[in-house]
């Protein structure tokens, strides 16, 4: 078991799912192995209404991680300060377990392009995207975790591996990592590498949750299989085998299934946090 | 109408409104469904891959964009002008605070 | 040099753009496909959320048309802002200024229509005040006073019998919209936006005692356009409707 030291360790290590709002009744009647829940900040950043009501109601019974997809830590120019005063005031009054967001960008000055996209790994982008995560954890005032992206290509003057660019952001900013297992699986078949070979060289000891997810198949213009993270189907055998393997190495984890598109009747995404929970057994203390 | 008469009006109307009454709002209360709730969410999930949606440079705007007759406009049977009392320029929504 | 977001943003809504430059797969060959998968995420989610935040504009054109002229739209005007729940706002105006859908004059009201729901279901939260608050006043009182409306409450005045097309593209066995001017009063009583049509003066009224005015001042208003104006109506709307938040006494 790695020294965990470093990993905050304040969402319990059970099964979470992202939240999704006609899910809510069934949530609090037949929550299953379900500990905990995931939002996205953004649908919470309205003034008031059902929403808010919602997460209220679910705060209540649930632990709730806070997962930002629009802060674009990764673009050119520093976090937007009224974005970041949104997150703030939504942090404020929920007081999450955990707050995390991507290695990427979405905005490019006035607008959003609502997708997270990728960035080279150079000297020049560590110092950048370091420089954003200080300036985050600073305004927030409490540590973040940072997501490892799903690829569908490559910079070709990146000059850092993936791993070793995360790892080197977590050291320089303190902030955590969140491994989503199933992006390392799309990147590693999207790239020709191999998902393990990115587990066992990634900064373990910084990772204070992980997800999991289905993905869609695909193919490149030269027929090479491209996944694509599209949320929107069963996690698949090699993604839970991955699962697997990360756990042996970690120990018990917050793990959350996330199901974005095509999102399933409640029972299905129950039955994926049940397999989550299997998962979890096997490596229980 | 008179001062008093206005008066009297909106005490009556008060008088009627008053039957109206107020309801608790409840997290758990069950949604009327006009879509407002699933409307513009954010989430962090990859669209349909390698289709065309994102490269198709279809023209809309063109004459090749004739209103196919799918929508429910075609069975409105609205005149192409209104005919209601025209009050031009006095089409504004409420202008409240959105982020920019 | 690296792919600047500029030049990755530019080729992200253009794909008439080539792939830029520095891109590859894990082999080093061109990544073409690997970039449209990018330019279908921005796309695709964008005409998803129009089509999600614009129902009775979808239902009006048929999705093929809505998702057509969306994929134009966003192009020209994708988000200002990393709240999706918002997108859309220079959708009416964008409808309006399409010579195809001239013929279709109300769509830009529809749409103004659809953005004031989706506001008024994310505003905050108020507390009403009990229809008592006005019974106890005298009359004389009552007509100074002035009152605060909620913050989901919201108010469209169209040249289109408006609150009839929401109804009949919501609700089954609705009869078709008549040739008539509707404004239109949003209120929100617990969690659900809920439009209903005003009766001529209504939308004076209201929009007086939006600015603050007496209850005396906002009447006169709603008489100057419509001289047989009666609150009753209007006024119930906005009691069922817990759109009064506070009621202030001028002394």
């Amino acid at each position: 078991m790695l020294d965990s030291a470093h990993r905050p360790e304040s969402l319990p290590t059970a099964p979470g799912v992202g939240y999704k709002p006609q899910h809510f009744t069934q949530i609090l009647q037949e929550p299953g192995p379900v500990a905990w829940l995931e939002i996205h900040a953004e649908n919470y950043m309205g003034d008031g209404g059902r929403p808010l009501a919602q997460l209220r109601a679910l705060s209540e019974r649930f632990a709730v991680s806070v997962h930002g997809v629009g802060l674009s830590i990764g673009a050119e120019t520093p976090p937007d300060a009224d974005h970041l005063a949104r997150l703030k005031r939504l942090i404020a009054w929920l007081k999450p377990a955990s707050f995390s967001e991507h290695l990427a960008w979405s905005t490019h000055g006035a607008e959003f392009l609502n997708d997270l996209l990728p960035l080279p790994y150079t000297n020049a982008t560590l110092t950048r995207v370091a420089d954003h995560i200080d300036q985050v954890q600073t305004a927030l005032g409490r540590r973040m975790l940072l997501e490892n992206p799903s690829s569908y290509l490559a910079f070709d003057d990146s000059t850092w591996a993936e791993t070793e660019f995360l790892a080197e952001l977590a050291r320089r900013t303190g902030c955590g990592l969140l491994l989503d297992v199933n992006n390392v699986f799309v990147s590693a078949i999207n790239m020709g590498s191999s998902p393990q070979a990115y587990i066992d060289a990634f900064a373990l000891d910084r990772v204070g949750e992980i997800h999991v997810g289905g993905h869609d198949k695909d193919a490149d213009d030269h027929g090479a299989p491209l996944l694509i993270d599209s949320h929107s189907r069963p996690v698949i055998d090699p993604v839970w085998d991955l699962l697997d393997h990360t756990l042996a190495r970690l120990g018990p984890t917050p793990v959350l299934v996330e199901w974005d598109n095509d999102v399933p009747d409640w029972p299905v995404l129950r039955d994926q946090a049940a397999r989550v929970a299997l998962a979890l057994d096997r490596v229980a203390t | 109408m008179s001062n008093t008469a206005k008066t009297l009006a909106v005490a009556s109307a008060v008088a009627a409104a008053l039957t109206a009454s107020a309801t608790t709002a409840s997290a758990q209360s069950k949604e009327k469904c006009y879509g407002v709730s699933l409307a513009g969410q954010n989430d962090c999930a990859a669209g349909p891959g390698t289709t065309c949606a994102g490269t198709s440079t279809l023209d809309y705007q063109g004459n090749a964009w004739t209103l196919v007759e799918a929508g429910s406009c075609e069975s409105m049977e609205l005149p192409a002008t209104a005919d209601g009392t025209p009050r031009k320029g006095s089409l504004t929504a409420l202008d409240r605070d959105l982020p920019a | 040099m690296t792919v600047s977001q500029a030049v990755f943003r530019a080729a992200l809504l253009d794909p008439d753009r080539p792939i830029p430059a520095g891109l590859s797969d894990g082999d080093g060959q061109p990544a073409a496909a690997r970039f449209n998968v990018y330019r279908n995420n921005v796309a695709v989610s964008l005409i998803e959320a129009l089509r999600t935040g614009f129902p009775i504009l979808t239902k009006l054109l048929g999705q093929q048309n809505m998702d057509g002229l969306s994929r134009q739209y966003l192009r020209a005007n994708p988000p200002s802002s990393p709240l999706m729940m918002h997108y859309g706002q220079r959708l009416p105006d964008y409808l309006g200024s399409l010579p195809q859908l001239a013929h279709l004059g109300y769509l830009p009201d529809v749409a103004r229509l659809e953005l004031a729901l989706r506001r008024s279901y994310h505003a905050a939260d108020s507390t009403p005040i009990s229809p008592t608050r006005l019974a106890v006043l005298d009359p004389d009182a009552l007509m100074a006073a002035t009152v605060t409306l909620a913050p989901a409450v919201g108010l469209l005045r169209s040249d289109w019998p408006l609150y009839d097309i929401w109804r009949f593209n919501t609700q089954e066995d609705a009869p078709k919209p008549a040739h008539v001017a509707q404004d239109v009063l949003i209120t929100r009583p617990e969690f659900d936006p809920s439009p209903h049509a005003l009766p001529s003066g209504g939308a004076a009224w209201i929009q007086a005692l939006l600015g603050g005015q007496t209850l005396a001042a906002a009447l006169h208003a709603a008489q100057t356009e419509a001289a047989d104006f009666d609150p009753t109506e209007t006024l119930t709307l906005m009691l069922s409707g817990n759109a009064m938040i506070s009621l202030t006494q001028e002394v």
